[in-house]
């Protein structure tokens, strides 16, 4: 048995220590708002934090996890992560929406290190996260929406 | 189209939902919706029964029902709001409910061909309106007053002088009983407060906050993990398999052959079938499989390319011939002509395709993201022998569908699994399998020629089409054109007086599909590049070439001025700087393209793009823009990166890392406008934004650079 805390609560899962956090998270805990795109940490749609940095969990192992705080898009709530989702609100950022878990949880890793982050700086930080419907524009527009809020 | 709007028998209609209390029941006694589709999959024509879209409970619920899925282009809003608007309800007091495929709700439950808006604009409204006259009706009759007397508004019914108001819910019961209206009155288009707006997507909330549920993030009890192995080199027959070592990993509880379905293309695999996904992967690697490659382990991209370039010289059929070409052409003191060619590509949604099965005792519920509930409904019931009324198909939000998920090959594979092993499963390709399976976006190559009068007017046109097609039977008859692969280059409205436009068709044997804006995401590339380089021939600006040939009034005339207008068009780019324009119309609507680049070292940069896409009549304009941003991008992705190749058989691209997307730092600036200046006919939004990008692209590569694109993929930070 593998311990967990992901999103302030614990969980014991029951999964061989190489697998990938992504598919603890989902198949096994049963939080499925972290999403799968490639399991090669090339799309970002697997975004999560540990210990507050973003990770690709599709590529992290499980075992790796173990004693540090995972936080998954169902537990972003500080003031930061409500000031992103906001502005993905306002702006209608989601066209199918699968990728954007991961565009926020990078936008929020990104946020919380440059509260005002240059476009240069929105491209550094979410180049990792691919958007097949093409979102881009809107994503750029909400990160500096949401770097607005969390001035005022 | 025949509508004709019915109170429907509640009673069949309410067991087929498993609504309660319902009082209202308003549908439409509908031809299917008459849709141009991608590839015939509603069997437009055939009339069905009935087709319900409102509900409203006597609690005061009200639900809608949407056909079309939602694959982030939009229609869990558009499609819910042409009701909403009539009945005087905002959306978010709506439930919103998508239709899996159920008889009652008629031919057209797909989203393909940007249709959904385009046909179900005026059918939807009176389903609305008729539902809003007969509640207002019943309270009238109720109060005893002239029905003049009485409004609707935020889903109740008022009366006008005394103020009194009744809920919708109160109504329902009363309302069922009011004869239907025969012509009910639409609202003025000056009093909308949805249609027309910019009004916020009620998905978006689910998709920030992850609780809208995909096809991949569908569980259900006893579910077990499904992956399988199919045969890298396409084509391939599956001889046997030792499934000794991969029966020995943790979790694993089966081993089954599947088959794959698209169409006449059909192959066996075999499915590692285990308590978690990750066991299945592990089992699959373990196991061995012996294939027969009939051949086609001899298969490669550049030997296909020349065979193509070698077809180009047969005559190819006449898809479309006016004037006399041939006549003109070789008597023409100025001629041009150039051989375009374009890639192979994937679809590539974020989320791969998935599907969970469940097969019990002669019953099938499927839980998908799928662009075709109706098709899947048709297929399904034949296929397995299973009566519609014991299939449920639940459509789940699609995660990108592009085209990929009209085809539900990998639902079939999921049905075959759970029928045999006898418990629900869950099916998930990982990105290798949804990048080398395919199926894929055929190229099309184009032999291009044109004829100029001495005074550098387009007097003769030819554009014939090689390639192969997405109807993949080797007895495919050549002596026809396939008007698919090639889709819209008889229908610009450039007045040429002599043309003639051919189609030669050659063989492919892996398995082919629409793709977003199919074949004219590549035949605009030629057509669009070509007329410019008779424009360059010619002498002319290019915008005043293509103007010069549209003396008569056109939707493509108004679109061109548009993006004159807005991109400044005349005004001195700085040095090193070029623009360049094109325009593309074909079945599902009309968009256009400036396009600003510069120099860049060796490349090109993006410097800023213009876009014009012309509706006739706007449903939300906030949703249009986000489509036309991201076709423009899908489209950069398709002219730029890799495509698909093929080597031994076998696709050369895996995964993100080899058959890239466009990433957020690539991405241009899309300025969009609306053109929505009513007229009879609405036209799409999804996918007319995709094939006009590459032709105003390379048009300011050349403009700015002197150097002629005539072959897609290309990279962009080598052009000179
Ligand atoms: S699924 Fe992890 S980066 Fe793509
Ligand atoms: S919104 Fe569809 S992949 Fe990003």
């Amino acid at each position: 048995m593998i311990k967990l805390t992901i999103n302030n609560q614990t969980y014991e899962v029951d999964a061989s220590p190489e697998m990938p956090l992504l598919w603890a998270i989902r198949d096994m805990v049963g939080l499925t708002g972290t999403k799968f795109g490639c399991g090669m940490a090339q799309c970002g749609a697997c975004t999560v934090h540990v210990d507050g940095n973003p990770v690709r969990s599709c590529s992290f192992p499980v075992s790796a996890a173990v004693g540090k705080k995972i936080t998954t898009i169902e537990g972003l709530s500080e003031r930061i992560g409500e000031a992103v989702k906001k502005a993905w609100i306002e702006l209608q950022v989601p066209q199918c929406g699968y990728c954007q878990s991961g565009q926020i949880m990078s936008a929020t890793a990104l946020l919380k290190t440059k509260p005002k982050p240059t476009d240069a700086d929105i491209d550094a930080a979410m180049q990792g996260n691919l958007c097949r419907c093409g979102t881009y524009q809107r994503i750029r527009s909400a990160i500096h929406r949401a770097s607005e809020l969390i001035q005022s | 189209m025949a509508n004709q709007l019915t109170n429907i028998d509640r009673r069949n209609f309410l067991r087929l939902t498993g609504i309660t209390g319902a009082g209202l029941v308003l549908g439409l006694s509908a031809h299917a919706d008459g849709a141009a589709t991608v590839e015939n999959l509603a069997a437009a024509g055939e009339s069905f029964e009935l087709t319900p879209y409102v509900v409203i409970e006597k609690s005061g619920q009200i639900t809608i029902f949407n056909t079309k899925p939602e694959i982030g282009q939009g229609t869990f809003q558009s499609i819910p709001a042409l009701i909403a608007e009539e009945l005087e309800v905002s959306l978010d007091k709506v439930v919103i409910q998508h239709t899996g495929g159920e008889k009652k709700f008629g031919g057209a439950q797909f989203s393909g061909g940007s249709a959904s808006v385009r046909t179900s604009y005026t059918s939807l409204r009176k389903v609305g309106a008729s539902a809003r006259e007969m509640l207002i009706t019943a309270a009238a009759t109720q109060w005893n007053v002239p029905v003049s007397e009485c409004y609707a508004s935020d889903a109740k019914v008022f009366h006008k002088p005394s103020g009194k108001s009744l809920g919708y819910g109160e109504l329902a019961e009363a309302a069922a009983k009011v004869e239907v209206p025969k012509e009910p009155r639409l609202k003025d288009p000056k009093d909308f407060t949805i249609l027309g707006k910019s009004t916020p997507r009620p998905d978006v909330p689910l998709k920030v906050n992850g609780t809208a549920q995909f096809g991949i993030d569908v569980s259900v009890p006893g579910m077990v993990y499904a992956s399988i192995e199919r045969c890298p080199v396409l084509g391939s027959k599956l001889v046997s398999y030792d499934d000794s070592a991969a029966k020995k990993v943790k979790g694993v509880v089966a081993v089954e052959k599947c088959e794959r379905i698209h169409g006449v293309y059909r192959s066996e695999g075999v499915a590692v079938i285990a308590e978690t996904y990750w066991a299945a992967l592990q089992g699959r690697k373990a196991l061995k499989v012996t294939w027969d490659h009939q051949g086609n382990d001899k298969f490669n991209s550049k030997t296909y390319e020349q065979s193509l370039r070698d077809a180009s010289k047969q005559e190819g059929a006449v898809e479309h011939s006016q004037g006399d070409f041939d006549k003109t052409f070789a008597e023409a003191p100025v001629k041009l002509e150039a051989f375009y060619e374009t890639p192979i590509v994937s679809h590539s949604p974020i989320e791969p395709m998935n599907c969970v099965a469940s097969w019990k005792d002669g019953s099938l519920e499927i839980w998908t993201s799928t662009q075709v509930p109706g098709r899947i409904m048709d297929e399904f019931t034949k296929t397995y022998d299973v009566a519609p009324e014991k299939l449920k198909i639940h459509v789940m939000f699609n995660g990108g569908g592009f085209g990929r998920r009209l085809y539900p090959d990998y639902v079939h594979e999921a049905v075959q699994l759970t029928k045999k092993i006898g418990r629900p499963v869950k099916s998930i390709w990982t990105r290798e399998d949804d990048t080398r399976m395919g199926p894929f976006r055929p190229m099309t190559f184009s032999a291009m020629k044109g004829a100029l009068s001495a005074d550098g007017k387009a007097i003769a046109f030819q554009h014939k089409v090689i390639s192969p097609t997405l109807d993949m039977r080797k007895d495919y008859d050549k002596t026809k054109a396939d008007r698919t692969m090639t889709e819209g280059i008889s229908e610009q409205k450039y007045e040429i007086a002599n043309m003639k436009n051919l189609y030669v068709h050659h063989y492919l044997h892996l398995p082919l599909a629409a793709w977003r804006a199919v074949t004219s995401t590549t035949l605009a590339f030629s057509h669009e590049c070509f007329i410019d380089e008779m424009a360059v021939k010619a002498k002319k600006d290019p915008m005043a070439f293509r103007l010069g040939m549209l003396t008569k009034e056109s939707d493509t005339k108004n679109v061109l001025n548009k993006l004159k207008e807005v991109s400044n068009w005349d005004k001195p780019l700085p040095a090193g700087w070029g623009r360049g324009v094109a325009q593309y119309e074909f079945f599902a609507g009309l968009g256009g393209f400036v396009v600003e680049v510069s120099k860049k070292g060796t490349g090109i940069k993006i410097e800023k793009v213009y876009a014009v896409i012309d509706l006739g009549t706007v449903v939300n304009p906030d949703t249009v823009e986000a489509q036309v941003q991201g076709a423009a991008v899908m489209a950069l992705t398709a002219a730029v990166k890799s495509g698909i190749t093929f080597e031994n058989g076998q696709t050369v691209q895996s995964n993100y890392h080899n058959n890239q997307l466009v990433r957020i730092n690539e991405m241009p600036k899309v300025e969009v406008h609306i053109l929505a200046n009513g007229g009879p006919r609405i036209k799409g939004v999804g996918e007319p934004g995709l094939p006009p990008f590459a032709p105003a692209l390379c048009n300011a590569i050349y403009a700015a650079t002197g150097k002629r694109i005539r072959r897609l993929p290309f990279d962009i930070n080598k052009i000179v």
